[in-house]
């Protein structure tokens, strides 16, 4: 596949190997590629990646912020994805916003990467997977993909990542829905931020109380206060020695194809077309979810 | 289009950056809005790591005359050429031959209709795709005139 753009004509692999020598500009166009289906990287060795989702304003983006403040400082190289939904009536999207409002921009140990999930069939996977792969191989060592958990697909995401934070605050009421959504059973850490304000403790108290009714293993409930800097070092300490549970495997595998699955749903141009029958009462709800099964069953033939 | 709106100078006025930002969201494009108080290195950087088709700068504290020339400059040594740059906020009639000289296309003032700034980006996609000049680093002459 072959590029026009300020470093001239340039195939794949050669971005590649000028992202692998540490040309930015390289590692972008490279990833646009693969944004466009253009190339497939499976390499997974070397990969470690770390899925951050929360509700809104639980202050997310400042903790990314001293995560990468920590590991920058002691000489690693973050990357940070950045999703977002698309518009499903624009088709656009605004972008990452939350993470530019932080001070991340630490040079070259920093690469910010936003990203909008698209609403074609698949969307953004898998090629979050091919991008991560890429980004580990050129030597990026830690990877953040981050999401605002409000919806399937944006949880989905996540899962992408080899392991899991579940950022929350006090007195977001969000953990109840979290629970519902399955997602704090596919976290490896759950924290709580804002521990400086007074409902925090009994907020974490909450999750792990009913953590401790629903699996057998017990995930971790860290308290932080990104602002004040608090309970950084042991999050840090934690994620580092975490060790990917293999049994969790399968519930984000699941996860992976749930939100595969409600894009292709989304994505077939007959959808909105269903949803509009039914809702000027041409077509009952019965009539229309067989209408909706046999999409998918006539696809199949 | 894949587009960068970054608000430059000292002063905090982003309320013009972010009805952009919506609007072109609104219009389909995927905006990446770089938030309050960034560096022209810091945009540039932005720009070459959201591989961006397109920069809107807005400039409001006066400075425009000064950062809009340094920003275009970082961009063409960074190869940047082909980048569609237009500004916007208040940059007065007389400083505008020089930003349009340092290879922005379009100038558009407080109060211009959204609708402007999409037929701007229509009209640059289109000069592109016929291999007309339109990007930053490119030959000079064509700017969007707002009527």
């Amino acid at each position: 596949m072959k590029l026009w753009g300020g470093i001239g004509l340039m195939s794949s692999d050669e971005l590649l190997k000028g992202a692998k020598s540490g040309n930015r500009r390289s590692l972008s166009k490279l990833l646009s590629e693969i944004e466009r289906g253009n190339f497939i990287f499976e390499d997974h060795s070397k990969v470690w990646a770390l899925g951050v989702t929360g509700p809104p304003g639980v202050g997310k983006s400042t903790l990314i912020g001293k995560l990468i403040d920590r590991w920058t400082n002691s000489g690693e190289k973050v990357a940070v994805l950045a999703v977002d939904p698309t518009s499903p009536i624009s088709g656009g999207a605004i972008l990452g916003d939350r993470l530019r409002m932080i001070n991340s921009d630490v040079g070259d140990s920093v690469f910010v990467r936003s990203l909008a999930t698209k609403n074609y069939p698949g969307g953004i996977f898998p090629k979050i997977s091919d991008m991560i792969n890429v980004l580990s191989y050129c030597g990026w060592s830690r990877i953040i993909i981050e999401t605002v958990g409000s919806g399937q697909s944006e949880i989905g995401i996540t899962a992408f990542a080899d392991r899991i934070l579940l950022v929350d605050g006090p007195d977001r009421g969000d953990i109840i829905q979290a629970e519902k959504a399955g997602i704090m059973e596919m976290a490896d850490v759950i924290v709580v931020n804002k521990s400086d304000l007074p409902r925090s403790k009994a907020t974490a108290n909450l999750i792990i109380e009913s953590l401790s009714l629903g699996s057998k293993d017990l995930i971790p409930v860290l308290l932080t206060s990104a602002s004040e800097n608090s309970g950084i070092d042991e999050l840090v300490n934690c994620l580092e020695s975490l060790v990917p549970d293999q049994s969790r495997k399968s519930l984000r595998i699941r996860q992976i194809l749930l939100s595969h699955w409600t894009s292709l749903v989304i994505s077939n141009p007959r959808f909105e077309k269903i949803i509009k029958d039914a809702s000027n009462g041409s077509k009952s709800i019965s009539e229309s979810i067989s209408l909706l099964t046999e999409l998918f069953e006539k696809e199949e033939n | 289009m894949r587009i960068v709106v970054a608000k430059v100078g000292l002063d905090g006025h982003d309320r013009g950056a972010k009805v952009i930002s919506r609007a072109l969201r609104d219009a389909g494009h995927e905006v990446i809005y770089t938030g309050i108080r960034k560096t022209p290195s810091e945009i540039v950087r932005i720009i070459i790591d959201e591989d961006a088709d397109a920069l809107g700068i807005s400039t409001l504290s006066g400075a425009h005359d000064t950062l809009i020339p340094k920003i275009c400059n970082l961009l063409k040594n960074e190869e940047l050429n082909e980048l569609i740059v237009f500004a916007g906020g208040i940059i007065p009639e007389r400083d505008r031959k020089i930003i349009y000289d340092c290879g922005v296309r379009a100038i558009f003032g407080p109060g211009t209709n959204t609708n402007s700034i999409f037929d701007f980006l229509n009209e640059s996609i289109k000069r592109k795709e016929s291999g007309e000049s339109v990007g930053v680093g490119e030959t000079l002459g064509w700017h969007w005139i707002d009527e």
